[in-house]
């Protein structure tokens, strides 16, 4: 036996590590296959499949709801819900765009991957179908799905980054009002670290919050025409985005950050969430989604919780009202069913927007349903996307995943000081380049 | 295991040719059918292996010359452009420095700490199976939960970790521990030893039962002292359960992954990245499975080569014989 054991282990450990290294391949070539077609059932009835990523609630209960409430209005339209996990969708998606064959109504953020199945002629153009009533929507939240000119899939969800910040602790550091201008926002994090509070928190590990900093400054600075045009060059090296992680740099070389901030997770019971939560941090540049994080992973601030925009930066040729931020929507299949589009033009109406608005927590899409927005930070978000004079999408979404991931990794380093401005621009420039 | 039950299965195996010469002999349809029902048996294993291993990991091969996004099929031919990127890429230079570190650190104290542990716990001790429960308990566990534990665990001020040594007076002592750039492979290898250790200690307590306590008897009758003994019978003896623990250390070394990416995703600022950690960054974050799958295909080949060379000119001795073959004396 002795000999028998440690041979018949090898063996198949031997085959496991050949398994292994190719299981990474396999999980990367085989991905879902499921059938994606609408059609008519056997009571006559138009059926259209729904894909959505509503798995966690109130989604989860909301949206199967708001289907049967649609569907009893419409008893010839019979709805197929298909919720799928965040990132499992993103695989069977990128399978399906591979056979060429998209689900009837589907989730998307619109941007680059949007793009991309539009010019792959697989997603129906929205435009004059939409053209009646699609102005009573937050334009806004239209940007991300719209590609010269024309509108391809309409927005549900929406939101915006900002700084949310705790009142109480800004009142013990004796500033009375939230910083305007990037140079009063470093005043602000001299003045808190002096009265021995931590300024910011940040969750240094996952590297997307720490690029929203340097994707804001980079908006104040270039403007978001600027930032369009960069991307349209695929070139990120010009003046204002270097400035841009310079300004990032002046606020990393203030050490705002909490202890371990490098290590720290958004969510979990010692991330950036719980820091501001538990008010052991002052401020977060953060999404609409914030208080709600806070309260879960956290025990919340209640009303010592406040929101300011991203201060303007001197000098810059962006303005104050340009937001950043983006949100969650529906776009067809090319040749899609008509009943998916009129199902959609329901969901967002007033009445259903209203209702998402009140048990969903979201903020409305539809301008008509804002008066069901109560709770006082989502109108402040509301009021910055209704009057703001740009919008730029989510970076991650806008640029190619690639891009995307590069800016967040080459800022990540420039916060953890092995970058610098310049090599960050360069870095990103790079791998656009390389698309 | 499976050796000997081959070895006593059914009488077309078992009445297998001894030697060169008996086999010549024997009727040609009477070879062929022993080749056809080794074949049956072995078409529903190999049918698997190729689905499953083999075909991923050529197409893998294949795919790693491509630019590819993952969209359609790849059709972009680079040719050896992701291998040049990914050895002028600091990140995979350093995940190849990280890997080794992690062998060496591992096979010059896990596994000896390892070998302490099962030679003590195969001592007569009161609650030794207790102890031996515990130290193999957290191999148990999965590596999520390991990572979440220990992520709470090692928080800056506000762990456990930091919380103990508080208490103790050492305040200082404590850190940032995985969220430093200097501390974070320390940190990890600290957690990976709690969670292996016990494993390579089982493996080498089963080792140790197997040596007949009559030697180490009769050694100690002829005045061997302690050390004597366990350096010239124990150690010797243990050789083949040593060589197995090196080799599962080294690929495990090699091949982590869920740990890392549960508790710093590579981070801060990849001072804690591995090539599987790599390979899913650029897999499935930025969708480049081209240069994705040229690290994996560097990765396979690490592992196989090493695998190989390891069968052949280390574990060889502890094997031979044990291997079915269909030629050579049996």
């Amino acid at each position: 036996m002795p000999h028998t054991t440690p041979s018949s282990l090898s063996r198949r450990r031997f085959l496991g590590v050949v398994s292994v290294a190719g299981l990474g391949t396999a999980v990367l070539t085989s991905c879902g296959d499921s059938d994606s077609g609408g059609g008519t059932d056997s009571q006559g009835r138009t059926v259209f499949e729904w894909w959505h990523i509503q798995t966690t609630e109130p989604g989860k209960h909301l949206w199967p709801e708001q289907a049967k409430a649609y569907e009893k209005a419409h008893p010839d339209v019979k709805i197929k819900l298909v919720p799928l996990e965040n990132d499992a969708f993103k695989a069977k998606m990128t399978a399906l765009v591979g056979t060429g064959k998209l689900p009837d109504l589907y989730n998307t953020w619109g941007g680059g991957v949007l793009k991309q199945q539009v010019d792959a002629g697989l997603t129906e153009d929205l435009t004059d179908q939409v053209k009646d009533w699609i102005g009573d929507l937050l334009p806004a939240s239209r940007k991300a799905y719209e590609f010269d000119g024309k509108t391809y899939a309409i927005p549900v969800d929406i939101g915006a980054v900002g700084f949310w910040y705790n009142k109480a602790l800004f009142k013990k550091a004796g500033i009375d009002t939230p910083p305007t201008t990037w140079s009063e926002l470093l005043d602000t994090v001299r003045k808190l670290k002096a009265t021995g509070i931590t300024p910011i928190a940040l969750a240094g590990k996952e590297k997307w919050p720490g690029m929203y900093y340097w994707a804001y400054l980079a908006i104040r600075l270039a403007g978001v025409d600027g930032m369009q045009k960069a991307a349209d060059a695929k070139d990120f090296t010009g003046d204002d985005f270097v400035k841009a992680g310079e300004h990032l740099k002046e606020l990393v070389d203030l050490k705002p950050f909490q202890k371990g901030f490098l290590g720290a997770a958004y969510p979990g019971p010692t991330g950036e969430a719980a820091t501001m939560g538990n008010a052991k941090a002052a401020m977060e540049l953060m999404g609409q989604w914030a208080p709600n994080v806070q309260k879960s992973e956290g025990k919340g601030i209640g009303h010592d919780l406040g929101f300011f925009p991203f201060p303007n930066v001197e000098g810059g040729k962006g303005k104050s009202t340009d937001v950043f931020g983006g949100g969650g929507g529906y776009a067809l299949r090319k040749g899609g069913p008509k009943a998916a589009l009129d199902f959609l033009k329901w969901f967002v109406g007033p009445d259903s927007d209203s209702r998402l608005v009140k048990e969903g927590g979201m903020i409305p899409v539809n301008t008509k349903a804002k008066d069901a927005l109560t709770d006082p930070n989502l109108k402040a978000v509301f009021d910055l996307l209704n009057n703001s004079t740009a919008f730029q999408l989510y970076l991650d979404q806008a640029y190619p995943p690639a891009v995307g991931q590069e800016v967040n990794d080459s800022v990540a380093a420039l916060i953890a000081g092995s970058k610098s401005p310049e090599q960050v621009a360069r870095s990103i420039t790079q791998v656009a380049k390389n698309q | 295991m499976t050796s000997t039950q081959i070895k006593d299965a059914p009488p077309a195996l078992g009445e297998a040719p001894r030697g060169g010469q008996d086999r010549n002999r024997r009727p040609l349809t009477r070879r062929a059918r022993d080749w056809l029902t080794a074949f049956l048996f072995t078409v529903p294993g190999l049918a698997l292996f190729l689905v499953f291993v083999a075909v991923p990991i050529l197409y893998a091969a294949y795919v790693s010359f491509f630019k590819w996004g993952g969209f359609g099929s790849p059709s972009d031919f680079v040719g050896v452009d992701n291998f040049t990127r990914l050895f002028q890429d600091p990140v995979f230079l350093g995940d190849l420095w990280r890997g080794l570190l992690l062998v060496l650190l591992s096979l010059g104290l896990q596994l000896p700490f390892a070998l302490a542990m099962a030679v003590l716990l195969n001592q007569k001790l009161r609650g030794r199976a207790v102890y031996r429960m515990l130290f193999f308990a957290p191999y148990v566990l999965s590596e999520v939960i390991t990572g979440v534990l220990f992520s709470m665990i090692f928080a800056p001020d506000s762990g456990l970790a930091d919380k103990v040594l508080g208490a103790v007076g050492l305040d200082g002592v404590g850190g940032l521990w995985f969220s430093g750039q200097s501390t974070v492979m320390a940190t990890l290898f600290l957690v990976m030893t709690w969670k292996y250790f016990g494993f390579h200690m089982m493996l080498l307590l089963a080792g140790l039962q197997g040596i007949p306590p009559e030697l180490t008897e009769a050694a100690r009758i002829d005045g061997a002292g302690t050390w004597q003994r366990f350096r010239h019978i124990t150690l010797p003896l243990l050789g083949p359960t040593i060589r197995l623990s090196v080799f599962l250390s080294v690929i495990g070394a090699i091949q982590l992954f869920d740990l890392v990416w549960v508790v710093t995703q590579g981070g801060p600022d990849h001072h804690s990245e591995t090539m599987a950690v790599t390979m899913f960054q650029f897999g499935f974050k930025r969708y480049q499975m081209g240069y994705a799958s040229a690290i994996s295909i560097v990765m396979f080949l690490i592992s196989f080569v090493f695998a190989l060379f390891y069968q052949r000119f280390v574990l060889r001795r502890d094997t031979e014989g044990a291997l079915t073959t269909m030629r050579g004396s049996r």
